[in-house]
C-alpha cells in the first residue's frame, strides 16, 4: 500500500500529516484519526511510519503485485542514532537488521553564519564556502590544458 | 462562494527566494547564507523539507564523489565518464564545475553526522564503484534539512508554487513566484531580487508499469512533478536536452537499486536460462551507434538496449543472480540496507513474494521513462557556466543563471550537467546560491517590481479548479463523471497514456517516430485546453491540479525536443523508428527550445557541444 492506520492505536496527533512528502496522510473528519487518502500516490517511503509516536501506521504491499501476509516494521530511534527493521515473509521467515542513522547529536550542525565572515573580494572568486580546506586538497582544481587544439 | 472571499493574499519579500527544499534547494540556502549574512533568504517547499524531494526516504550511496584527497579521481575523469555515459553530449563546463567542488560537500555531510562506510583496510570511504561511496543514509535528508533550516531566514512548508512572477518593467527578469498554501488555501506572493529553482524532475509523465494501487511505486518519487521545468518553460527560459528521458533497469515492481548488487557485491544479470546476454547484442549496438559502443563502462542506455532485445527475443525474464554473492552476514546486510535506506518498497515485494536473495535470483525490468537533470540524464534549463572555464557562448551572466535574468537553478532544473545525484545537486545549489548573492549585490537599488494586475490574474487562475468543481458538481448526482470538468487524476492518466503510446513509453518498447510525435502533440494540445476545466474538490486536489499543469508543460517540451532531434542518440532510453541510428554529423549538438508566451510558439535550435576536456 501503501500505508494504513490502525484504528485502536492512532490518536489523531497529525505528525504523519505534517511529514508526508506526498500530502496523502489526512485526518478523517468522523473518526478524528489519520488515514491514507490516496494509496496510489504512496511511495512506501515510510516517512509517516517512522514519525508516528503511537506506531499506528503500517504498510501492506501494493495490492497489484504484493501477495498478502508480509510485514516490514521499523523503529527509528533518533536519540540512539539507529534504525531497526523487522521483515516478516509471507511464509513466516523473519529477518532483522539495525543500522546507524547519524553520528552527531541532532541539532548540532553549525549555521553558515557561525563561521567567520568571508572576505568581500572572495565573492568574486569561484571558491565556495569552506574551500579549499573542506576539499582536503591544497587548491580548487582548474581546467586542465587541452593536449590538442 | 464564501470560501473564495475569505481567501487571503500573503506577501513575502526576500532577497533570495529558493523554490524546492530538496538537495539543490538546501545547498543553495546554505551557501547563500555563508556569503550574505544579512540577506533575507526564503525557502519554499510543497511538502516538509524534513522529508521532501527525491531523497525523502534516504539513500544507500552517494554516487558522485571524486576522492581527490586520496588521488582516486580528478574532476576531468568524471567529465569523461559522464560524457561517455550520455553518448558524447554533456555540458562539460558544468560537469567539471560540480566535480571539482563535490568532495567538499561530502566532507561537510560527514562532519554534520552522515555515517559514511569506511574500508577497514585503507580507512578511506568504502567504494561501491569508481564514483560511488556507501553510506548509512536513512537520515540523509533530515541531516541536510537541518543545515538548510539553520541557513534560511524563513522556511515555508506546504506551499505549492504554481508560477514564476516577472518584472513589470523588464519582461525577461524574474521578480518572484506565486503559489498557495495546501493547508489553509491562502495565496502566497513571494517577491524577490533573485530566484533559485531547485524543484523536482518528472515521474508520472509516461504511463507507469503498475497502474493500480502500485502506481505510486514509480522509480522516481511520485511527488517529483516536473516543477523544475513547468515553472521555467512558460516564462520563456531556454531549455535543453528535454528529449533525453531516462529509463532505469531495476528490480521488478519495487524498482529497488541495482548499483550495490552489480558494483560492490559483484552480482550479474542473466536471461531466464542463466546466460549472460550483453555480449550477444554488441554487434547490433555497434551498427547503431558506432564508436560509442566501445565506451567503458558501457553507457547506461546501451545496457538497457541489450536487456530489451533479450526480452523481445523471448529470453526473459531477466534475473539478477543475487544468490551467488551473499556469502557473508556483512554482505547480506549491505544488500538489505541498500533497499531499506532508499527503496523500502522492494523489501516489501521480496517479503511478500517469499524471495530471499540468498536463495534465489530476482527479476529485473526496465522502468517507464522519467525526465530529470540530476541522474544519468541531463534535461533542464540552458544555464550560464562557470566564469573560469565555460566557453564564451556558454557564458552570459552569472554561473547557473538561466536565460531569464535573475533566475537560477540547481539539481533537476539545470540541463546538460548529468551525473550529479544527491551530492552534486547540493553542490550545484551551492554554486547557484553564491552566484545569486553576487547578482543581488551587483544589482544595487534596481529591484524588480511586480504588477498588481498580474497577481490578480494569477489568483483567479490558481484557484479556478476549486470553482470548476464547486459549480460542476451540482450538475451531477454523485460520482466522478462530469461533462464540465475532469479530475487531476483523470487528466494525469490521459497525459500518461498519450506519452506512453506516442512519445516512446513502455507499450511501444520506447519506440516513436515523426507521425507518432505529431499525433501526440495534437492530443497534448487538447489536454492543455482541458486543463482549464480541471475540477479540484479540495486543496490537496488543487495541488494535484498544479502538479499536472507542470507535467503537461514539460511533456510538450519533451515531445517537441524528441521530434526535433532526428536521430536515435540513446537506444535503450528511446528510439526514433524513422531515424534509427546515431548521427554525429548532424546531431552532435544539444537541442534547445524557447517558448514565446506572446505568440504561443516554440523556437527550436541546435546548441553547440564544446569539448573542453580531452
Amino acid at each position: 500500500m501503501p500505508t494504513f492506520v490502525y484504528m485502536t492505536r492512532c490518536d489523531g496527533c497529525g505528525q504523519c500529516v505534517d511529514i508526508c512528502p506526498s500530502d496523502i496522510m489526512h485526518i478523517d473528519k468522523t473518526y478524528r484519526r489519520a488515514y491514507n487518502i490516496e494509496p496510489n500516490f504512496c511511495w512506501e517511503c515510510y516517512s509517516c511510519v517512522k514519525a508516528c509516536p503511537q506506531h499506528a501506521i503500517d504498510v501492506r504491499g501494493y495490492a497489484d503485485f504484493a501477495p498478502l501476509g508480509h510485514s516490514v516494521r521499523v523503529l527509528r530511534e533518533e536519540e540512539k542514532g539507529s534504525i531497526s527493521w523487522k521483515i516478516k515473509y509471507r511464509d513466516g521467515r523473519v529477518k532483522e537488521f539495525t543500522f546507524p542513522i547519524r553520528t552527531t547529536p541532532w541539532g548540532s550542525i553549525q549555521s553558515p553564519s557561525d563561521y567567520a565572515v568571508p572576505d568581500a573580494n572572495a565573492l568574486g572568486s569561484v571558491m565556495l564556502a569552506h574551500e579549499p580546506e573542506a576539499l582536503k586538497v591544497k587548491t580548487l582544481p582548474t581546467l586542465p590544458p587541452k593536449k590538442k587544439v | 462562494m464564501g470560501i473564495f472571499s475569505s481567501r487571503k493574499t500573503k506577501f513575502v519579500d526576500s532577497d533570495i527566494l529558493i523554490i524546492g527544499g530538496g538537495f539543490g534547494g538546501c545547498g543553495a540556502a546554505y551557501e547563500a547564507r555563508y556569503w550574505a549574512r544579512n540577506a533575507k533568504i526564503v525557502l519554499v517547499e510543497k511538502a516538509n523539507i524534513e522529508r521532501s524531494g527525491a531523497v525523502a526516504h534516504g539513500l544507500s550511496a552517494i554516487n558522485c564523489y571524486m576522492g581527490m584527497q586520496w588521488d582516486e579521481n580528478r574532476p576531468e575523469d568524471h567529465v569523461r565518464y559522464a560524457r561517455g555515459d550520455l553518448m558524447g553530449l554533456v555540458r562539460e563546463d558544468l560537469v567539471f564545475d560540480i566535480a571539482r567542488h563535490v568532495d567538499a560537500t561530502v566532507h561537510k555531510f560527514e562532519e554534520w553526522g552522515l555515517p559514511i562506510m569506511k574500508d577497514q583496510k585503507t580507512g578511506r570511504y568504502m567504494r561501491e564503484g569508481r564514483w560511488q561511496i556507501m553510506i548509512h543514509g536513512e537520515s540523509y535528508k533530515p541531516i541536510i534539512a537541518e543545515a538548510a533550516r539553520k541557513a534560511a531566514s524563513e522556511v515555508y512548508n506546504r506551499i505549492m508554487v504554481t508560477h514564476l512572477l516577472m518584472d513589470k518593467a523588464r519582461p525577461n527578469r524574474v521578480a518572484g513566484a506565486v503559489g498557495f498554501s495546501v493547508r489553509d488555501g491562502n495565496m502566497y506572493v513571494f517577491r524577490a531580487k533573485a530566484v533559485i529553482v531547485g524543484a523536482g524532475g518528472a515521474s508520472h509523465m509516461f504511463r507507469p508499469r503498475a497502474i493500480g494501487e502500485g502506481m505510486g511505486r514509480t522509480w522516481y518519487a511520485p511527488w517529483s512533478s516536473a516543477s523544475a521545468y513547468g515553472l521555467l518553460i512558460p516564462v520563456g527560459a531556454k531549455m535543453t536536452q528535454m528529449e533525453n528521458r531516462i529509463v532505469l533497469a531495476r528490480f521488478k515492481d519495487g524498482y529497488g537499486p541495482v548499483g550495490a548488487w552489480f558494483l560492490l557485491l559483484k552480482s550479474h544479470a542473466t536471461n531466464a536460462y542463466g546466460e549472460k546476454y550483453e555480449p550477444r547484442w554488441f554487434d547490433e549496438i555497434k551498427a547503431m551507434v558506432g564508436k560509442y559502443a566501445e565506451i567503458t563502462p558501457m553507457p547506461t542506455c546501451l545496457r538497457n538496449h541489450s536487456m530489451l532485445q533479450e526480452i523481445k527475443a523471448g529470453k526473459g525474464p531477466i534475473f539478477m543472480q543475487t544468490q551467488h554473492v551473499l556469502d557473508t552476514q556483512e554482505k547480506e546486510e549491505i544488500g538489505w540496507e541498500d533497499f531499506l535506506d532508499m527503496t523500502i518498497g522492494q523489501a516489501v515485494v521480496w517479503a511478500s513474494q517469499n524471495i530471499d536473495p540468498k536463495e534465489k535470483p530476482s527479476e529485473l525490468i526496465t522502468s517507464e521513462p522519467y525526465v530529470m537533470g540530476s541522474h544519468a540524464t541531463c534535461s533542464g534549463a540552458w544555464a550560464s557556466g562557470p566564469e573560469d572555464c565555460a566557453p564564451k557562448d556558454y557564458q552570459w551572466g552569472y554561473n547557473r543563471m538561466t536565460t531569464v535574468e535573475g533566475l537560477f537553478g540547481a539539481g533537476d532544473t539545470i540541463g546538460g550537467s548529468a551525473h550529479k545525484f544527491s551530492s552534486g545537486s547540493f553542490t550545484e545549489g551551492k554554486i547557484a546560491g553564491k552566484s545569486a548573492v553576487k547578482y543581488i549585490t551587483d544589482m544595487g537599488g534596481n529591484e524588480p517590481q511586480v504588477d498588481e494586475k498580474e497577481i490578480n490574474r494569477l489568483k483567479a487562475t490558481i484557484f479556478k479548479p476549486l470553482e470548476n468543481y464547486d459549480v460542476g458538481r451540482n450538475e451531477i448526482v454523485a460520482g466522478t463523471v462530469s461533462p464540465s470538468y475532469i479530475s487531476p487524476l483523470q487528466g494525469l492518466q490521459r497525459l500518461e497514456k498519450i506519452m506512453d503510446e506516442y512519445v516512446g513509453g513502455i507499450s511501444t518498447f520506447y519506440m516513436t517516430n515523426e507521425p507518432m510525435l505529431n499525433r501526440g502533440l495534437e492530443l497534448l494540445s487538447m489536454l492543455k485546453e482541458d486543463l482549464d476545466h480541471l475540477g479540484a474538490e479540495d486543496l490537496h486536489q488543487l495541488q494535484r491540479a498544479w502538479e499536472l499543469h507542470h507535467r503537461v508543460w514539460t511533456a510538450e517540451s519533451v515531445t517537441r525536443h524528441t521530434l526535433f532531434r532526428q536521430e536515435t542518440r540513446w537506444p535503450g532510453y528511446y528510439y526514433r523508428g524513422d531515424h534509427p541510428k546515431l548521427d554525429d554529423t548532424d546531431w552532435h549538438v544539444f537541442t534547445g527550445s524557447q517558448y514565446d508566451a506572446k505568440t504561443g510558439e516554440w523556437h527550436m535550435t541546435k546548441l553547440p557541444v564544446h569539448h573542453i576536456i580531452d
